[in-house]
């Protein structure tokens, strides 16, 4: 599980350009999207894509990606339980 | 009553060092090629990282322009009425990225964000976002008259009093996909070009570049000021015999007359099938007006034009003349009405007359 | 100076007709233009639905008289609808007076760009299309093929108000008497690009899109081509010309609020409609119809709908999108709109919003659903697009 978490915050941050983070600066739980770590609505379109294309998770309504990307305890969580 | 209208302010990112406003062209950067990029500011300085991060090169250097004009006139960004951009292609670096992405992925995996950039108004939109400016807000895509485009339409607003203050520029980015195939098509030269030799490299093609030019406009005039716009027009098509007169016609609509030019700074890009259209005037009836040119500085590309606003703007300002523009050797008796005169491949050519303040 | 600026000719081809004829037939017999992708080859032709233009580019390079693979899509359709617009404005000589013209295209050369994009490398056989990607060069040939010579030409890219910020900016130079006559409106054909583009957003729908319903999915992309002839008052009366309807007024204003969606509560729909009364000296209560951008994404609607709350209150006059027939057709969407508006006018016809069943459940706000005949005086056009872009322009039967 840890290991997913490692490996989704790598890709965050290489998927959304935020070079000037560090993998330990992005915490478990803290909210991703506004107070946060102050992703959007694009952000969260790119998210959509990275679950496709890594987990083979697909997403119909972008607005199921709201709670599943709250952070990435919820996004590790959602990816265990539906990764194909 | 129409109301005058002034350039108050400039900001220019292009091959030279042309962002510090406290210098003019003190030292000449010399290439010798067949294209040129832009020597690029530090984006950290004008730009947030969190706004940055999804920036096209092409954004990334208007909104270093454009913050640079702003701060120059010391206007409050919550000041600006309108925002108009000029560009020739957008920022097409990431259009050719998400055609590639189409292409490579058959269609799958592609995200918004290339997409998003490529949209031509991405650059206007997203300085409007940026100053949280609700107002008028255009862009032309125009070819070479996309800049001239953004003027009028400024011009008019301002005139009329609809506006104030109208931030207006012209930005073109030179990326992979469209240098390449350029070079097939031979509009880019095919052998270097050192930048004294531009004029005189009798080759066809131009070499081809990039950059954002913006300016502050207003109906009213600041410290900074520059100078005033008195005219400008464009024409889709002029044949080449017909250039002299339709420069007189601009002149005579304007109540001027040849010896009332002060300078010309044309848009020479020293491609032989091309440039008869500047020698046309050069060599005839502004034979004896001092003449000025800038694209072996700021090299070709469609919003080329605002660099050659930059320069006249410079010129008036600063009152001096640098040697590197210099195309013939009569000096001015005063530096009080410049005429520019700009053309791509015979097209979108276009006037624009501009007086000191 | 012009007091007035007139609309003396329309042309348009759509996927609901080839000229002002067929598409109006189709808007008020119902007809839609909404159907699977046929013309491009797309991975995504079971999920999406289109509104495309039935001829196929042989078709119009026939019309056109044009070698195969010499133009892209855009400009061609582009040149049909802006000689519709000429020949109904009864215009025999383009060069008699000082004229312009001024395009909307968002993807201009795209369609060939998307599809040589490697055989450029290759071969030397589609080398015509490379400078075809500057959207200037689709304005360019227009300009061309209509005749224009030493003339005010440009090209206004602001997505999906291109159009509309078109006629705006033509009217503009009627008035201040810098052009005597200027074509305005907009070309965009259907592109890889675009669809795929639109399909990274989420907001494409795989069914009919059914504006301002709560149930919507989202919209159809549409290709179309539409321009007006705008005149002066001097050409006018030199001509002794047939008035179509006038435009009246017109705002434009950025949401500033987000790169593609429109803000919450329509800070920008409100401005530039607020602008558009203003110049249109008119009152909210003197709109009689409102042709809505209406494009059907969740977002789209329900900004615009509170827009038209905050704008007109509680007598919003009746209001519906035209794009449950056309798709949404990006930057042509303006002209294809001004179009309609000018046949309501005429016809004092409100068209349907078709698709619609269920009200939104923010507000209390339905489209007109039935086809209605009502005395216009008065028509409000929306267009909105990426970018924050928002624009408004009102058409009059009286100048």
């Amino acid at each position: 599980m840890s290991a997913l978490k490692l490996e989704l915050k790598e890709k965050i941050i290489e998927q959304l350009n935020l070079e000037d983070l560090s993998v330990e600066e992005i915490s478990d739980s803290e909210p991703l999207f506004g107070e946060g770590l102050g992703l959007d609505s694009i952000d969260a379109l790119e998210l959509i894509v990275m679950l496709d294309k890594d987990y083979g998770i697909k997403l119909a309504d972008p607005k199921e990606g709201r709670k599943i990307f709250e952070s990435i305890d919820t996004m590790a969580a959602y990816i265990e339980a539906n990764k194909s | 009553m129409k109301k005058s209208v002034y350039i108050n302010s400039v900001g220019s990112v292009s091959p030279q060092n042309t962002l510090d406003n406290s210098v003019f062209l003190d030292e000449i950067v010399n290439y010798e090629d067949t294209t040129l990029a832009v020597i690029s500011p530090n984006y950290k300085e004008f730009i947030p990282p969190a706004a940055a991060r999804r920036m096209a090169k092409g954004i990334k250097m208007s909104t270093a322009s454009a913050k640079t004009a702003l701060s120059e006139a010391q206007i409050e960004e919550s000041a600006v009425d309108a925002i108009i951009v000029g560009t020739g292609l957008g920022c097409i670096g990431d259009s050719e990225k998400f055609i590639k992405d189409i292409i490579d992925n058959d269609e799958q995996y592609l995200t918004p964000t290339r997409f998003i950039q490529s949209s031509h108004n991405t650059v206007a939109g997203q300085i409007a976002l940026g100053m949280g400016c609700k107002g008028h807000n255009f862009t032309y895509v125009h070819s070479s008259s996309s800049f001239e485009s953004s003027l009028l339409d400024a011009k008019m607003q301002l005139e009329e009093n609809e506006a104030k203050h109208i931030l207006v520029g012209g930005v073109d980015e030179l990326v992979d996909h469209h240098e390449n195939t350029h070079r097939f098509i031979g509009h880019i030269k095919k052998t270097p070009v050192h930048t004294n030799a531009l004029l005189t490299s009798k080759s066809k093609g131009a070499v081809f570049s990039e950059g954002a030019n913006f300016f502050l406009l207003s109906n009213e005039k600041t410290n900074s000021v520059y100078s005033q716009l008195i005219a400008l027009k464009t024409f889709n098509t002029i044949a080449l015999e017909r250039i002299e007169s339709l420069a007189t016609d601009f002149l005579s609509e304007n109540n001027l007359s040849i010896k009332d030019i002060d300078l010309i700074v044309m848009g020479n890009n020293g491609d032989i099938e091309f440039d008869a259209y500047y020698d046309e005037l050069s060599n005839n009836i502004f034979k004896e007006t001092p003449q000025a040119y800038y694209k072996h500085l700021s090299g070709e590309f469609d919003t080329a034009s605002a660099f050659g606003f930059w320069l006249a703007n410079k010129i008036l300002k600063n009152q001096n003349i640098p040697k590197a523009v210099q195309m013939n050797s009569i000096q001015p008796e005063k530096l009080q009405t410049i005429l520019l005169y700009n053309q791509y491949r015979g097209e979108n050519q276009s006037f624009v007359l501009l007086k000191g303040c | 100076m012009s007091q007035g600026v007139a609309i003396t000719g329309i042309g348009i081809i759509s996927a609901i007709g080839n000229n002002v004829a067929e598409n109006y037939a189709s808007l008020i017999s119902g007809k839609i233009g909404i159907s699977k992708i046929t013309q491009i080859e797309t991975v995504h032709k079971n999920e999406i639905m289109v509104g495309e233009i039935a001829a196929q580019n042989d078709t119009l390079e026939k019309l056109l008289n044009l070698d195969a693979d010499a133009y892209s899509r855009t400009p061609m359709i582009g040149i049909i609808a802006a000689q519709e617009a000429i020949a109904n404005a009864k215009i025999s000589n383009i060069n008699d007076c000082t004229t312009g013209l001024i395009s909307g295209t968002t993807v201009g050369g795209m369609d060939k760009t998307e599809q040589y994009f490697y055989d450029f490398y290759e071969n030397d056989l589609h080398w015509n299309h490379i400078t075809g990607l500057g959207a200037g060069d689709t304005t360019k040939k227009i300009a061309n093929f209509i005749g224009l010579k030493e003339s005010f030409v440009t090209t206004i890219s602001t997505a999906c108000s291109s159009a509309a910020n078109a006629i705006m900016l033509g009217a503009r130079m009627i008035k201040s008497g810098q052009l005597d006559r200027v074509i305005v409106g907009g070309t965009d054909a259907m592109s890889k690009f675009t669809l795929n583009g639109f399909k990274t957003l989420m907001i494409q729908s795989d069914t009919f899109n059914a504006p301002f319903d709560e149930n919507r999915k989202g919209l159809n992309l549409g290709e179309a081509a539409a321009y007006l002839v705008l005149e002066s008052d001097k050409i006018i009366a030199r001509d002794n010309k047939k008035v179509l309807a006038y435009v009246k007024g017109y705002g434009n204003s950025n949401d500033a609020y987000h790169q593609t969606a429109s803000s919450e509560q329509g800070d920008g729909a409100v401005l530039a409609m607020e602008k558009a009364l203003n110049v249109a000296g008119l009152s909210p209560d003197a709109i009689d119809y409102v042709n809505a951008h209406g494009t059907a994404t969740p977002n789209n609607d329900l900004s615009e709908g509170r827009a038209l709350l905050r704008v007109f209150g509680a007598n919003v006059p009746e209001f519906s999108s035209t794009k449950a027939f056309t798709g949404h057709t990006l930057a042509a969407a303006g002209g294809v709109e001004a179009v309609y508006s000018v046949l309501a006018l005429q016809n004092n016809i409100i068209y349907p919003n078709l698709n619609f069943k269920t009200p939104m459940k923010e507000f209390d706000l339905c489209p007109e659903t039935n086809l209605k005949q009502k005395e216009l005086k008065t028509v409000l056009s929306n267009s909105f697009g990426f970018g924050g872009n928002c624009s408004t322009v009102i058409f009059s039967k009286e100048a």
